[in-house]
């Protein structure tokens, strides 16, 4: 007899909303403000339900004054909330950055370590369907960059629900990143590898925590977000051709798993990163740094990179699809590094 | 007279253009939705309904005044005069697009008219500013138009814009089109205080608030601030009421909007006011209407066939541009 284990699929939207919903059962200081994040239930779902749940003190529909209530949460966490703040698209975010990266960031250690600002700010990455240079970018690289902000990216539902409830419950301010193309919104292409098993009851998924995703013995593809289900379906296409690939999901960039990228080199004496922000000075840089401080002698061949390649988001689709790596250009790269 | 006509005339174009491309922005998004789908991708934000806005304040303004607007950008852009072909060929992006296609909808960039326009809320202010102070350093007679939603009035570039543009006392004129909601955020959830025209005390510029959606109050609002700018008097700011026939966005299912709310703003349409106007005072005819009807719909698709016709970029073009090659 087969036993059937209960596997409840969720897309990463439900997920969201789910660890959100939940965290704000357990803790009545949990709020969430952000632009049409009552109603409407946040542009891409992430809010879906807690405005009739939770009403609208506790889910604030904000105006469009991104940097008064991205800065209110700086206050608001000092004096005992936990707000989770969303602004619809990353690009959107330097109206508000002096209050993120010279405060909210910094306080912390400005203070002494006396100030606590325990505040999740989530927001939408990506590009792929033609929303051109200001609604298409990643720039989670950016944030990392700044000292004082955890900055994390889940690939599939489970990671999702397990990193929002870990950011809600972490005491730093956590930069929550979801690519809008693995949200499972219906009105947007989603890879359908994001929409994975979601267990109800809460749970946590450590933030810092790298996770080897597939593992194989040829080769390193070290991706994050939408970039790992590419990774993963690109594995797929080169395992009939005898190459054996390890997927490495990074989940977290602040704070890197440094250990977990190492081990894996140090594996397979190979590394691709795979990197849909842009390719300078960001994600792809730090980690191909990481391998040669670390793994420098264990490599057969020099490291590569594929990420955008430094210049805007263009609009026109066959151009947007020509600076975004896909998994044709996945496959393409492995196997030019594998030969 | 004749400028009447030819203000009903644009506002008929503009119309005319967004339900095309109403249209056209379903090809290929059928039965199943998708953003990324079709014969135009990527966020569709049409402005049918809010013609008068541009027409009313556009009509006062030359070939080089400079207009900034916002993410809703066509009608102001048809106002102003941008080429329709290339702006069409732009939101198919072509390679004959104004900007060979690595814009879209939400950037279009005209020299030639000196428009541009963004999709970040509240971008279109501080230029506006800068533009009016490089008109006065110039000597140039010129004036600037920021043009956005009451949406944009709670942003922080509206307000420092607003301080910057009165003690430099530069010819920017900032009108605030207010369709009563910011995506699914009603104004009166969103502002504190009733009317933006309101907030010109804070900064000692005139205010003028003005109702009903009618193109010809808002020309005569228009035109008087355009007139102090020009005359080196200073800013203003027009608060302008407006109705969005459309979604916020092509495919926004509009489950905010109030039972009856969208009807009312069909009911009093402002194309339909002006004809019947224009009409009862024997400033058009049937058919004077119907030819301009008939003109518009060629103009529309003259752009469209000529989009559909240009090739797509070549795949080098994403990497030009990135800064100025001598
Ligand atoms: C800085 C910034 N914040 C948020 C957004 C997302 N956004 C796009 S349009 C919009 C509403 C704008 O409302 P309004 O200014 O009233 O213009 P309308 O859409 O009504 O024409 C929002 C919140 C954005 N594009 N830029
Ligand atoms: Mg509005």
């Amino acid at each position: 007899m087969a036993t059937t284990t209960p596997v409840r699929k969720l897309t990463m939207a439900r997920a969201i909303s789910e660890a959100i919903a939940q965290e704000m059962e357990r803790d009545p200081n949990v709020l969430v403000w952000g632009e049409d994040v009552g109603a409407y239930g946040g542009i891409f779902g992430a809010t879906q339900g807690l405005l009739e749940r939770f009403g609208s003190a506790r889910i604030i529909d904000t105006p469009i004054s991104e940097s008064a209530f991205i800065g209110a949460a700086i206050g608001a966490s000092a004096e005992g909330l936990r707000p989770i703040v969303e602004l619809m698209f990353v690009d959107f975010f330097g109206v508000a950055m002096d209050q993120i990266y010279n405060h909210l960031a910094k306080n912390h250690y400005m203070s002494g370590g006396s100030v606590r600002h325990p505040v999740v700010l989530m927001t939408a990455i990506g590009g792929g369907y033609s929303d051109a240079a200001q609604h298409s970018q990643s720039l989670y690289g950016l944030f990392a960059h700044l000292p004082g902000l955890k900055v994390i990216v889940p690939s599939n539902a489970y990671d999702a629900k397990g990193m929002m409830t870990a950011a809600i419950r972490d005491d730093n301010p956590v930069m929550y990143f979801f690519h809008k193309g693995l949200l499972g919104l219906g009105w947007m292409p989603s890879d359908d590898l994001a929409e994975v098993h979601v267990p109800e009851t809460p749970y946590t998924v450590p933030l810092g925590q790298a996770e080897v995703v597939a593992e194989g013995g040829d080769i390193s593809v070290i991706a994050i977000g939408a970039m790992v289900p590419k990774a993963l379906r690109a594995r797929q296409r080169l395992e009939p051709q005898g190459v054996s690939v390890e997927v490495i999901d990074l989940r977290t960039l602040v704070p890197l798993d440094r250990q977990t990228i190492v081990d894996s080199v140090r594996k397979t004496h190979r590394a691709l990163i795979v990197d849909e922000d842009y390719r300078s000075f960001g994600m792809s840089a730090e980690v191909a740094a990481v391998i040669a401080e670390e793994a420098l002698e264990y490599l057969d061949t020099p490291v590569r990179r594929l990420a955008v390649p430094d210049v805007p988001i263009p609009y026109s689709r066959v151009l947007e699809q020509a600076v975004i790596p896909s998994v044709d250009k996945i496959v393409e790269a492995i196997q030019l590094l594998t030969r | 007279m004749d400028n009447l006509v030819t203000m009903y005339r644009t506002m008929c174009l503009i119309r005319r253009y967004e339900d095309q491309l109403a249209e056209i922005y379903t090809e290929g998004k059928t039965p199943l939705f998708s953003i990324a789908a079709g014969t135009i991708p990527g966020e569709m934000h049409l402005a049918a309904g809010q013609e008068p806005v541009a027409v009313g304040v556009i009509s006062h303004l030359k070939q080089d005044d400079v207009v900034t607007a916002p993410h809703r950008p066509h009608h102001f852009a048809i106002a102003k005069g941008v080429d329709l072909r290339l702006m069409t060929a732009e939101i198919f992006g072509r390679r004959t697009g104004l900007s060979r296609g690595k814009g879209g909808h939400m950037h279009l960039f005209d020299p030639q008219t000196h428009f541009s326009c963004s999709g970040i809320v509240g971008a279109g202010f501080p230029p506006a500013v800068g533009a009016a102070l490089a008109f006065s350093r110039q000597g140039r007679d010129n004036v600037a138009v920021a043009f956005a939603g009451e949406g944009a009035a709670n942003q922080g570039t509206f307000h420092e814009s607003l301080n910057l543009a009165a003690l430099w006392k530069v010819p920017v004129v900032f009108v605030i089109e207010d369709n009563h909601y910011a995506i699914s955020v009603p104004k009166e959830q969103s502002t504190a205080v009733a009317h933006n025209s309101d907030r010109a005390q804070a900064y000692g510029i005139p205010g003028v608030y003005v109702a009903g959606n009618d193109v010809l109050a808002i020309s005569e609002a228009a035109e008087e601030a355009i007139n102090r700018a020009r005359q080196g008097q200073g800013p203003t700011l027009l608060e302008i009421e407006t109705t969005r026939l459309y979604g916020h966005f092509q495919g926004d299912a509009e489950a905010y909007l109030h039972a009856g709310e969208k009807e009312s703003w069909r009911q009093l349409d402002p194309i339909a006011r002006f004809r019947s106007y224009l009409l009862e005072h024997h400033t058009l005819s049937e058919d004077e209407d119907q030819t301009i009807q008939r003109e518009v719909e060629e103009r529309v698709e003259d752009a469209v066939k000529f989009a559909r016709e240009s090739l797509e970029p070549d795949v080098g073009e994403a990497y030009r541009d990135v800064f100025v090659e001598s």
